[in-house]
């Protein structure tokens, strides 16, 4: 397939479809998460003030842990995600699509420094736009990737159509694109669906114009009576 | 078999499982009721789905499937004993193995910071000028006002009376976790940001040390930093050696591929910096309640200081030998 799909597969021999996230939403998640974090401080800066002394303390403490373990904390305990990846759907997973743990998200978030190096995530920018799975430094050091969180899919109704069997044998990639044009036929407009059915009208010897009705039938005997 | 009869046949599987993983993602799957299926369930359904495949089921129907798959895989392989004893077990015994295996990146990074250290010290000592050509001269005033030999409490704070040791342990955890951190990450730079880290602080620490004793306030000095910096001084050496260990992976990385000799060095790394953080913690803790204190006599000082440095090396030599010890 024409996309930028990571293929991982499983102890169970299962491919598992991870969705690399690229720059931009990543960036977004980020930016994000800088400004829970402003507001964090801000706040606890505000509260500590007003407890003195002791509360400089803790006030430092606080500054730490948001400073560097934010992310990792959120990463870890939250499946994967910091409040901005969830918010834009994202989620740190490692290469092989397990949660992330411990070790890596802190390797990860420790290695955030240099991709911020000259100024401004300069060098992870670079990295990220030029690896195929668009990992920043501190990914590949830790082996973690971020991904697209799938929602759930719901398989979309076929077009009502008397169920008739292809008068010629398929091979499967034919069976998958016929189904999947019975499916996605809410989704394109009719003068499309004419031209793209019209092509196997020959091959299933219909007319034109019968061809679409012609493939949902089929679709609709592939699949078996409803 | 059809697609639609597939799906009919095994509809009421998906949906349990598909409550089951909602459970488990919130977090909520302690009852045994609800996972003692799961394995085996998730492993149903890789059969199924490899149907499916196999059998050129429509593509979105593959997909749902798969979905479920990649969720259930996700809750199958999480790590779930008890961050707590995993950390005991750590540093009870596999730190210690640990530093061992990685001493030559130690020994390296020792090198670097104590002969830094060792040699600004002796040249500031022999020509008192230099100092400033590190420290700017405010600075160095606001060093001579901390050491001061008449203060009643030495350090950073140390006009302030005893209610701020919160105040110190707050400001150290801050600032030398984040100097060893920087020290780490810098190895990602082929090693050459830690050497600057190592090299920095060494000079800057030596500068101070060297000027301090010689103007004279070595004794408040010397028997203020000797009790942390057993565990200070370590930390930094142990986040330099984990920075130098990414640095070798890509200059050096041998049999594999750059990438994976960084991820291979990262994940041994981020152990040294585990055990690294621990000793900055003591270190903040002894640097704030301990070392500031000023009613020990001088010789009390260096001899809970040397005790502590013993500490540290017995632990880093010993810990972890016997097996079974940890396990």
């Amino acid at each position: 397939m024409l996309d930028n799909t990571l293929r991982v597969e499983t102890p169970e021999g299962i491919d598992l479809l991870l969705r690399p996230a690229g720059l931009v939403p990543r960036a977004l998640a980020f930016a994000l998460d800088l400004l829970i974090r402003g507001a964090l401080l801000a706040a606890l800066g505000v509260a500590f003030a007003l407890l003195g002394k002791f509360g400089m303390g803790v006030g430092a403490l606080l500054l730490f842990i948001v400073q560097w373990w934010y992310m990792v904390l959120f990463e870890v305990l939250n499946q994967g995600r910091t409040p901005g990846k969830q918010w834009l759907g994202l989620h740190v997973v490692h290469d092989d699509g397990t949660p992330i743990g411990w070790a890596s998200s802190l390797t990860r978030n420790l290695l955030r420094f240099v991709d911020m190096l000259p100024f401004g995530y300069f060098l992870g920018s670079l990295c990220c736009l030029w690896h195929p799975s668009f990992k920043r430094l501190g990914d590949l050091a830790a082996g973690t990737v971020v991904v697209y969180r799938e929602s759930n899919i719901s398989a979309p109704a076929l077009p009502a159509a008397e169920a008739v069997a292809s008068p010629l044998p398929l091979t499967l990639a034919e069976q998958h694109a016929l189904i999947a044009f019975a499916e996605r036929h809410s989704t394109l407009s009719a003068e499309r669906r004419l031209e793209l059915a019209s092509i196997l009208a020959e091959a299933l010897q219909v007319a034109p114009a019968q061809a679409e009705t012609r493939i949902h039938s089929i679709a609709r005997s592939l699949v078996g009576p409803a | 078999m059809k697609q639609s009869q597939f799906e009919t046949r095994h509809q009421a599987e998906w949906q349990t499982f598909d409550e089951t993983l909602a459970a488990l993602e919130r977090g909520k799957g302690n009852q045994p009721r609800l996972i003692a299926d799961f394995p085996a369930a998730y492993r149903r359904l890789c059969q199924q789905l490899a149907l499916a495949q196999s059998r050129g089921y429509s593509m979105r129907f593959v997909e749902r499937l798969q979905l479920l798959v990649q969720r259930g895989h996700h809750q199958l392989y999480r790590h779930r004993s008890p961050l707590g004893g995993r950390l005991l077990g750590f540093f009870l015994g596999g730190f210690g193995r640990l530093v061992r295996a990685e001493w030559r990146y130690l020994a390296a990074a020792s090198l670097i910071f104590y002969g830094s250290l060792l040699g600004m010290a002796g040249l500031v000592l022999a020509f008192p000028e230099l100092v400033y050509s590190l420290i700017s001269p405010e600075q160095v005033a606001e060093m001579e006002a901390m050491y001061d030999p008449d203060a009643s409490r030495l350090g950073r704070f140390g006009e302030r009376g005893s209610a701020d040791d919160w105040v110190m342990f707050g400001y150290y955890v801050m600032h030398n976790i984040g100097i060893a951190f920087q020290t780490f990450a810098g190895g990602l730079l082929f090693g050459l940001g830690s050497l600057f880290y190592l090299l920095f602080n060494g000079l800057i620490i030596g500068a101070i040390a060297g000027h301090l004793t010689g103007i004279g306030y070595d004794q408040p000095f010397w028997s203020f930093v000797i009790g942390h910096g057993a565990f200070e001084l370590t930390a930094i050496t142990l986040a330099g050696a984990a920075g130098l260990k990414l640095g070798a992976a890509l200059v050096a990385p041998g049999r594999h591929t750059r990438s994976e000799a960084l991820r291979v060095a990262a994940a041994t790394a981020v152990q040294l910096i585990a055990g690294a953080i621990l000793f900055l913690l003591i270190a903040a803790f002894i640097e704030a309640y301990w070392s500031s204190m000023t009613y020990p006599s001088a010789p009390v000082k260096y001899a809970v200081g040397a005790l502590l440095w013993l500490l540290v090396g017995a632990y880093l030599t010993q810990s972890g030998r016997r097996s079974h010890a940890a396990e």
